[in-house]
């Protein structure tokens, strides 16, 4: 079986070509990774996965860090810039709302106090007098319920008003106490007797005689309401005034009416108007403004729904937070994807790398192994000598000895020893390279014709193991200038490797072709036994032989090596055990020139 | 056919004097030189046909007397045959006009057959190879 395009070689200065079937690409794929010695060996795993993961992290952290801090500070000032917006309209209310209350308790009290010091107690007294200041009262001022005298032993004198409360005793009540103390009384908003909210203002009179009296009288709560609710009329806005108890004095549009308690902590509230955050009674999110009024024990509270002066802010904030959450996925996923391929890279670029590395020291290794195992030939060829020339010369001295017994036995014995000579000679010859033609002939020769003549030799030993060789020759091949000789030697050392491996017949397809402008290739690929990864390994390492001892130097791959490298070529090996090897040649169109021992 | 010399010029004599045994013990006029400066001493006096040279020895190398003979008696072919000499300099060699250069070990019959093939091409009335 054979893809349409056959393999080529990975790597190196080889171009593949661009028209691979996935067949090939996958093959392609599996030579790279069997390719041996050239395997960049296997890295420990993870490694990148940890640099890729810390890489994104960082990454994040350095764009996510300030992005949020950036639209944390955004929405703190934005809100800051906000409640102060909101704020000052609401301390103007609740200042403005304040002064209308302070005012309108004044002039009662004013008003109480003046009739108290304009009118003799003869004529607070009258009956009839008094139901006629009464009427004045309810005319100029309003909100007036009734007004009454009282006498210095807490007994009401006189009274005009819609009840009939002439006669009775307050000498035990607090107020009466506290006004008589301090002159003026102003009281919480309550029931009493008259069963509706009101609240009480009284006034001492003390006459130069140490006469006193105290007139009495009551404000309707409702017209103090309506001048209190009138403030403050923001959509849902609510005004309205609570003791320090939290009972309110005034009817409140969400909290309930008058005398109900409201659920609010006055604790902090001042006369410097006092903005805080709350929910109001449907669990909005709200605005409480508080001031305390300054002459009476009031609180006067402001609450405004956040939801209408914000509403804008939400929207703005809302829509910013997408925002936000967009950019950090984006930031996320450029993250991930920018570590990928830059990790990515580096892993490539470390890979080439190592492969060079790799590739380098290989070359070093066969280099210095090469030039260790001259130096061992070039010192064995001298005692070699001797003992060729001592052995030969026993075996003269033998032949020419008639009569000698021994003679033919001592014959036998140099002549073996002649033998081993032989062999060691072979090895150290081909380990130093040694050739009678000493220079390297570069000549223009046609590649297919060196394949051919080298086939030539094989042809017998190839009909005699019962291997069919397959030409597929590129017949546009363009001459190349390199050795001849040299190259038959490459080509012949391959096919014998080719044939030793099919010791019961194959196939050998041989394939030229030019890769790209500077180079011509070869393939010469068997269906034999194959190598495993160790004998890969170290197969173009001289001495380094499968075969048994005494049947194969172990050179012939090494010396095929260094010869493709001084001519500038490449030489890689593929191989699987027992489906077979193929060895791809690259020649360059011109050899190197410099051709070392 | 005129009997000719040959002279061998190795420093190592374990070496040299059985290779001289054995090829007189082959009808052919041997003399051994151990040194370079022997050789160059003995040249005229011996009057070879052809030398059979090492490279590498002490004193006066391989390379030396090739030159030497190559440029005193031209007619003299120069046989290299070394065990640790390397092909830079088996190149050198040939390059200054020696007509072959073996490594050793080498088989008798190829040094002989070399020599005979020396001598006959480079006859004193012809002499060549040298630049």
């Amino acid at each position: 079986m054979r893809p349409s395009n056959g393999p080529r070689p990975i790597g190196g200065r080889w171009r593949r070509r661009p028209h691979l079937s996935n067949d090939s690409k996958s093959r392609l794929a599996a030579i790279g990774r069997r390719m041996l010695p050239f395997q960049a060996a296997g890295e420990e795993p993870g490694r990148y996965g940890v640099l890729r993961r810390n890489m994104t992290l960082l990454m994040i952290l350095l764009t996510v860090v300030p992005l949020s801090l950036m639209a944390f500070i955004n929405h703190r000032e934005h809100r800051k810039a906000l409640r102060a917006q909101t704020e000052a309209p609401m301390r103007e209310i609740l200042v403005r709302t304040r002064h209308s209350g302070e005012i309108f308790l004044a002039e009662r009290r004013s008003a109480i106090s003046f009739i108290t010091s304009a009118s003799t107690y003869e004529q607070l007294a009258d009956q009839a007098e008094l139901n006629r200041i009464f009427q004045v009262m309810k005319q100029e001022f309003g909100g007036f319920i009734d007004v009454g005298l009282i006498d210095a032993s807490g007994v009401q004198v006189s009274y005009a008003g819609p009840f009939e409360l002439v006669g009775k005793d307050y000498r035990d009540q607090e107020w009466f106490q506290e006004v008589l103390v301090r002159g003026t009384y102003v009281s919480d908003v309550f029931l009493g007797y008259r069963r509706y909210p009101h609240f009480v203002i009284a006034v001492r009179h003390l006459e130069p005689d140490g006469r006193s009296w105290i007139v009495r009288a009551t404000v309707d709560t409702e017209l103090f309401s309506g001048l209190i609710g009138s403030h403050g009329n923001v959509p849902g806005g609510d005004t309205f005034v609570v003791n320090r108890q939290g009972v309110l004095q005034t009817s409140s549009r969400h909290y309930g009416a008058v005398l109900e308690r409201v659920p609010l902590d006055l604790k902090d509230a001042g006369l410097e108007p006092l903005i805080t955050e709350t929910v109001d009674r449907s669990g909005r999110p709200a605005f409480l403004g508080m001031a305390a009024f300054e002459t009476v024990p009031f609180v006067l509270l402001y609450v405004e729904p956040r939801g209408t002066a914000w509403e804008p802010w939400y929207t703005l904030n809302n829509e910013l937070f997408l925002v936000f959450i967009a950019s950090i996925v984006v930031v996320f996923l450029v993250a991930y994807r920018l570590a990928s391929s830059s990790v990515s890279r580096i892993e490539k670029s470390e890979e080439n790398q190592r492969r060079a590395l790799h590739e380098m020291e290989h070359g070093n290794k066969l280099a210095s192994i090469g030039r260790l195992a001259a130096g061992v030939a070039h010192e064995i060829n001298n005692p070699l000598a001797i003992i060729d020339q001592k052995a030969g010369l026993m075996m003269d001295l033998t032949e020419n000895i008639p009569g000698f017994h021994l003679g033919p036995r001592f014959g036998e014995l140099a002549s073996s020893i002649l033998n081993a000579v032989d062999r060691c000679r072979t090895i150290t010859h081909r380990l130093l390279g040694f050739a009678r033609r000493m220079d390297v002939e570069i000549r223009d020769i046609d590649v297919n014709d060196v394949l051919q003549e080298v086939l030539g030799f094989l042809e017998r030993e190839a009909l005699h193991r019962g291997v069919q060789i397959q030409l597929e020759l590129d017949a546009e091949l363009p001459a190349i200038a390199s050795d001849r000789g040299q190259l038959q030697q490459v080509f012949l050392n391959i096919l014998n490797n080719a044939l030793e491996a099919m010791p019961e017949g194959g196939k050998v397809v041989i394939r030229s072709w030019r890769p790209d402008e500077e180079h011509v290739s070869v393939s010469i690929e068997d269906n034999g036994s194959g190598m495993s990864q160790e004998t890969m390994k170290h197969l173009f390492e001289p001495f380094f032989t499968t075969k048994a001892p005494g049947y194969g130097t172990g050179l012939g791959l090494s010396i095929t090596y260094g010869i493709i490298k001084k001519l500038g070529g490449e030489i890689q090996v593929d191989s699987e055990l027992g489906k077979g090897t193929t060895f791809f040649v690259t020649l360059p169109m011109r050899a190197s020139p410099e051709m070392g021992a | 056919m005129k009997r000719w010399k040959a002279l061998l010029v190795d420093d190592e004599e374990e070496f040299v004097a059985t290779l001289a045994e054995r090829l007189r013990l082959r009808g052919i006029v041997v003399e051994v030189a151990t040194d370079g400066q022997d050789a160059l001493a003995r040249l005229d006096e011996v009057d070879p046909r052809v030398v059979v040279l090492d490279i590498m020895m002490p004193g006066v190398g391989g390379l030396a007397v090739l030159r030497h003979i190559r440029e005193n008696r031209p007619d003299v072919a120069v046989i290299l045959l070394t065990g640790r000499g390397t092909t830079k300099e088996g190149m050198e060699g040939m390059r200054l006009g020696a007509f072959d250069f073996m490594m050793k070990p080498v088989r008798i019959e190829e040094l002989i057959a070399r020599m005979i093939e020396a001598v006959e091409k480079s006859r004193p009335e012809q002499p060549g190879g040298a630049e």
